[in-house]
Order: C-alpha cells, then structure tokens, then sequence
C-alpha cells in the first residue's frame, strides 16, 4: 500500500462559499425576476448571453443545461422528470439534460424547491422565460426549445446556427453569417420585449465575457502544478458559473479572484488532493448523480483528476502561447482593442466563440484527440479516463476515436459507460471495480 | 510457502491454494443466498483438498466482484488484474485474455508478465455471459451441461437476429415452435455469445496467444463457436474457472515475496 499520511499541505478554497451564492442568486434572480419587472429568457449555455445582455440590467437568464445538471444530481427528482418526458412519449435515448429539463416542465417544477425550499418557496412551478435565445451548437439543441416553446404553450424563440468553422477554416464570411444572424436577433430582441437596445451593455458584456473565458483557462492552466490545486469534481462547481452567465461581471470579477487564490495554491504547493500520487483528466459530462467516484479515486488512490477538455474549454477561450503551449486566449482589452460599436462587439463575440476549443470536436474527433492528448503532455498525466456518456451525442460524438488517438500517444485510457442525466444507466459499482483494476494497471497502489 | 487466492464470483466461489507455484489444493462452491457461509464452505473445502490448515496460509488474495466481501483476505485485487496473472502462468505468451463467466465477460491485453496493458468489460448486458447460455439452455428444456455438445451436431447455420438476451429467448421459443431442430438453435446461441464477446474484446485488440477462461471457456459449443468467428487458435487451461483464483493466488505470493506478509 502507499503512504497515506498528508504529502502535500491542503485546505479548502476561500472564495468556495462565494461560488455557491453567487449561483444561488443567479436562480434566484432567474425565478423572481418579474417581481421587480425585470425580463427572464431561457436558452444553452453556448448561446450567446451577451447580446440579450444589451436590453437592460435586470435581465435574467436559465441556461439549460446547468439547469439539467442539476436536476440529475437531484436524483430522486431527476427520475420524476425523466420518466414524465417519456411518458409524454420522448425517446429515452434522446439528450438526457433535455429529457430532465422537459420533464421539470411538464412536472411545472423547478428543481431548486427542493434543494432550497426557503430561498424558492415564493416560487410556484417552473418559471416560464419571456422569450428563447438559442443557438444550434448539436442537434438537441436545434430541437431543444422548439419543444419547450410548445410545452409553455408558445414562447418567443430565436436560434442562431453556430456551423461555422473549425478554427482553422474561419474566415470573414463565417464570421459575417453569424453576425449577420446576431444582428437579427436584436432586432427581433426589441420587437419581443418591448425595450429600446443599448449598445454600451452589449460592449460590456462581450469585453465581461472575454475576461472571464480567458481568465477561467488561466486558471486550469495552474492545475499543470504537482500537486494540483484544484481537483475537477470542485471545477465542476466552479466553471458552471461561466456556463450559467459567462457574460456577467459578477462571474468575471469572481474569476479573477479565484484566479489569484489558485495562482497562491499552485505556488505554495497547496493540493487539492493530498496524497497526490496519480493525475488523469476524464472527458465529457460525468455523471452528475454519482460524483462520489471522483472522491472515490482520490481518497482510495490519491488520484486527482486535474479537468477535462469539458472542463477546460466548455468555458475557457484558449490559444497557443509564444512557448508553444496552451494557454488563455488574450482578450481584446490585453490587446487594447477598442470595441466602440455594435457591428465590431458583435464581431469580436462570434470570433471569440468560433475559436473555443469544445466547438472544434463537433467537426472532426481528430481535432478533440489532437487537444486531449496535449492537456495529457502538458498536464503531466498518467492516463485518460473517457465517460462513454449516452445522455449526450454532441460531446461523445467520436469518443472511441479518441481513446484510440489517445492509446496511440502513449497514454492508459480507462473507458466507463454513463449517463451524465439519467442514474439508470450508470452502474456505480461496476464502474468503481473497473476503475480499481485500471489504477492496477498503472500500478497504483491504494493509500494506506 | 503457501498461498490462497478467493475468487468471489457472481454465481461460484473458486478458491486455489498454492504451495511454491503449484496448485496444492481447490474448491468450488455456488455462491448461492448466503455469500458468506458459502465462503466459508468453499474455503474450507479447498484446505482440505490441499491438507493444510488456515494457519499454514501465509497470505490470502481475493478476486472477484464480491471480493470486498472476504473480510479475512489480507488484500484483494480486481478480477481483470488476477485474470491476466492467472493466464500468463499456463500460457507464457498469453497477449490477449478472454475471460468469460456467469455475469460478466471481459478482454484483456497484458504483457508476459501478466501486466494488464488495455482491457474491455461487457456493459451491463447479459448477452455476452454465461447468464445468457443458462437462460437459453432454460428456453430449450435442456441442461445446462447438454446445449454445448448439442450444438456440434448442428448441420444448418440459423441466424440469431435478437442483441439481447431477453428477446433472444423469445427468438428462441419462436425458433422451437418453428420445428428448427434444437442443435440448429443451439449453435445459433453459442454463435451469438462469441459474436457478442469477439466484438467486445476487438476494442483491445485481438494478438497471439489468445486465453480463453472463465466458466464458458468449458462450454465446447462456446469455444467452437469462438474459433470460428475469430480462425484463430484458442488455448484453454485445465479448469479455465480456476484460473483468477490462481492468479490471485500468485499475486499473494508476490506479496509474500515482497515482504508484505
């Protein structure tokens, strides 16, 4: 066995419980936004929130999947809303954050009235949004909320068509395709709602967004430390506030500041796992009801899982660094590039999104097992644990091409079935023998 | 220097002890109800086929999915790990380890000293186990130990369309009524089962020499059945369900060896 006693110095992370408020009120203001007269809208993560960002500053957004995520991890709730969807007559192999969300609508339940009764107990059903704002970034999300329109009995639904790239085939005209859309939509935003646009919000939002894109990729780039001060399960509750409202300034203010207690963590050898004896990442979703496994791996082995491509660059805006490595995309504002107008703010956005690493896979596995195999090297890791995650077609499309590329550049990968939304297609202890005789197979020793 | 190694299985209980390297003594016990006073049996019964005592057993491995379960081992490890050790020890060039038991069927790719490279476990599906061949055995009115031999005397290939084991038994039935004779069915099954496992171990590769274990490997039909859809030579131990236990058994004496007990 290996040495169990601390090896590295370890604490929880100050601004921990200032991450939890601030996701608190993020639902909290979604749900009560009418009583002060303000605007809820509802739509992906990947959409584009900056833009209705410009109607005022008591807009409010849902974005699904985090929304989803948390129905799963909820898991008594979770199967009430999945098996509603499917009595409805929903497919049950269709997008799982999908079948949760649609279920908790047709249940007119919003999840957090059972995990915060007394902070939600002014909330009667699922709170309807004023108006969709979405765009096509996998083809759930084309169907997504068309359905949810219906189900609330029509709501006001704009999607922009995001297939514009990879990275290395933008150029103007996809850039134009997009923003022309965007432009679009802000016409329509002003017909729906009834507001006059401001244009300095939008600049606001898309130079908000930017920061705090770039500064989450900043600090995954500190978890190249030995040890780790972060270990991805708690990423998990840290990266979600860019997918809940990646725009706001709340979220990019308190990503500079968790930025700095990483960068002191990674400096004074703080670990988030403190027996640190083995570094994988995973990839995709993970099972969001059964987050134990990662504790699992770092309590039994002193495993950490450092993040993921998910983890990584569902949020983070990355670039290749002068040395070669990657590193955070620089923002407009660390170029002193001026945004003095709508057409540029709304150029600079779509540019900034087009290039986001999770968008490149959706066009070729190649190009997810290119940026995988480099977290693998430059992360210093010892293998790859990849979630075959049925409940999402979007970010397992390829995935066994990937661990192929994987194994080919030299790396031990560990495969495991899943669902990141629906418990009943994971199999907990199963997963956790499998995951026993992969660290064997590293020669990993459990703790003492 | 003696040794045991406990594979917990889902439906048996397989225990070998081991002196110097060699098999002094085993016992199989069905797991049945009561896990821990077939346990008891099985381990018990296996000391008196080798004659020792429990206090002659220097340090006992467990294997298994229930390995958790034999709180008096001193360690245990994961059946993949016991499973490759257990094949290199017959089969010194063993590359690839098909491991196929009651409910779960694995590929694993090792290197010659038993390390596990790269491995494959069947996802919650009963079609590429030995739980598949008992149902079917159970849908034709047969034993268990009868449908293996019945399918060399098949004469016509009949394709088993169903993926899964439940309509596959429903498949069968229709197959009876039908009148399709019952080694044409029987094939057809052990077909369906190598089908189910060869396409399962292909993600780790298939590389000489391939070891068949687990309690299907003593399934003939099984093992015909595997040889055609992979032409390829298949080699198999003597008391192929043995064989994690031994390896366990193995990894037991390492520690030993090491210094670990």
């Amino acid at each position: 066995m290996a040495e169990k006693k601390a090896k590295y110095p370890t604490e929880p992370l100050k601004c921990w419980e200032e991450a939890k408020k601030i996701r608190l009120d993020y639902y909290k203001n979604y749900a009560y936004a009418h009583d002060t007269g303000g605007i809820r809208w509802a739509g992906g993560a990947w959409s584009f929130d900056a833009i209705p960002a410009g109607l005022g500053n008591d807009v409010y957004p849902i974005t699904s999947e985090p929304y989803s995520a948390s129905c799963a991890f909820n898991k008594d709730q979770s199967i009430k809303y999945l098996e509603a969807t499917e009595k409805a007559g929903y497919a049950r192999d269709l997008c799982a954050y999908m079948r949760n969300y649609w279920g908790s609508i047709l249940l007119n339940d919003f999840v957090f009235t059972h995990q915060f009764p007394d902070e939600f107990k002014g909330v009667k059903g699922f709170p309807k949004p004023d108006f969709i704002w979405q765009d096509h970034i996998c083809c759930s999300h084309a169907k997504w909320y068309q359905v949810v329109s219906e189900l609330e009995g029509g709501i006001p639904n704009f999607t922009i068509d995001v297939a514009a790239g990879p990275e290395a085939a933008i150029n103007d005209r996809m850039i134009d395709y997009l923003v022309g859309q965007m432009h679009d939509g802000i016409e329509w935003l002003e017909k729906v709602t009834g507001r006059k646009y401001n244009d300095n919000l939008l600049i606001k939002a898309v130079l908000n967004e930017c920061r705090a894109t770039s500064t989450w990729a900043e600090i995954c780039c500190y978890n190249r430390n030995i040890p780790a001060p972060l270990e991805e399960k708690s990423m998990y509750s840290l990266y979600v506030l860019g997918t809940l409202h990646k725009s706001s300034q709340v979220v990019a203010d308190f990503y500079e500041k968790l930025r700095d207690e990483v960068k002191h963590r990674a400096k004074n050898g703080i670990a988030a796992v403190p027996n640190e004896q083995c570094r994988v990442m995973t990839d995709t979703q993970p099972p969001w009801g059964f987050l134990k496994i990662f504790r699992y791996l770092e309590n039994k082995y002193g495993c950490v899982s450092i993040g993921s491509l998910y983890t990584f660059a569902l949020i983070g805006a990355w670039e290749v660094q002068e040395d070669g490595t990657w590193g955070p995309r620089k923002t407009p504002q660390q170029k002193k590039i001026t945004i003095k107008d709508r057409d540029t703010a709304l150029r600079v956005l779509a540019e900034w999104n087009l290039r986001k690493p999770e968008w490149q896979h959706f066009y070729s596995p190649h190009l997810k097992t290119d940026m995988m195999v480099r977290i693998a090297k430059e992360w210093k890791l010892h293998g790859v644990m990849l979630h075959y995650n049925r409940g999402c077609e979007g970010l397992s499309v390829g995935i066994a091409e990937n661990r192929l590329g994987i194994q080919a550049a030299g790396f031990p990968v560990f495969i495991f079935e899943g669902n990141m939304g629906d418990e009943r297609e994971f199999d907990e202890v199963r997963t956790t023998a499998r995951m026993d005789a992969f660290m064997e197979s590293l020669g990993i020793k459990p703790l003492q | 220097m003696i040794t045991a190694g406990i594979d917990m299985g889902a439906k048996n209980i397989k225990v070998i002890i081991l002196e110097d390297g060699t098999v002094k003594g085993k016992a199989l016990t069905p797991a049945g109800l009561d896990a821990k006073v077939a346990l008891e049996t099985a381990y018990g019964a296996a000391l008196k086929d080798a004659k020792v005592t429990k206090a002659d057993i220097k340090h006992i491995t467990a294997t298994g999915s229930g390995r958790e379960f034999v709180d008096f081992a001193n360690d245990n490890v994961s059946d993949v790990t016991s499973a490759a050790r257990g094949a290199v020890h017959f089969y010194p060039n063993a590359k690839t380890v098909v491991d196929v038991g009651a409910e779960e069927g694995r590929g694993i790719r090792c290197d010659k000293n038993g390390k596990v490279m790269d491995f494959a476990v069947n996802e919650k599906c009963a079609a590429g186990a030995g739980a598949f061949t008992e149902a079917m055995a159970r849908a034709l009115e047969l034993k268990l130990e009868e449908l293996g031999p019945l399918s060399l005397k098949s004469t016509k290939a009949v394709p088993m369309n169903a993926q899964c084991a439940v309509f596959a038994e429903s498949e069968v039935v229709s197959l009876v009524h039908a009148k399709t004779p019952k080694a044409d069915i029987s094939k057809a099954i052990h077909d369906a089962i190598a089908d189910r496992i060869i396409s399962m171990v292909r993600k780790v590769g298939f590389e000489d020499d391939i070891v068949l274990i687990g309690g299907v490997a003593k399934n003939v039909g099984f093992v015909a059945a595997m040889k055609r859809g992979l032409n390829k030579d298949i080699k198999i131990p003597t008391d192929p369900e043995f064989v994690s236990a031994l390896g366990a058994a193995l990894e037991a004496a390492d520690k030993v060896k090491a210094g670990g007990k």
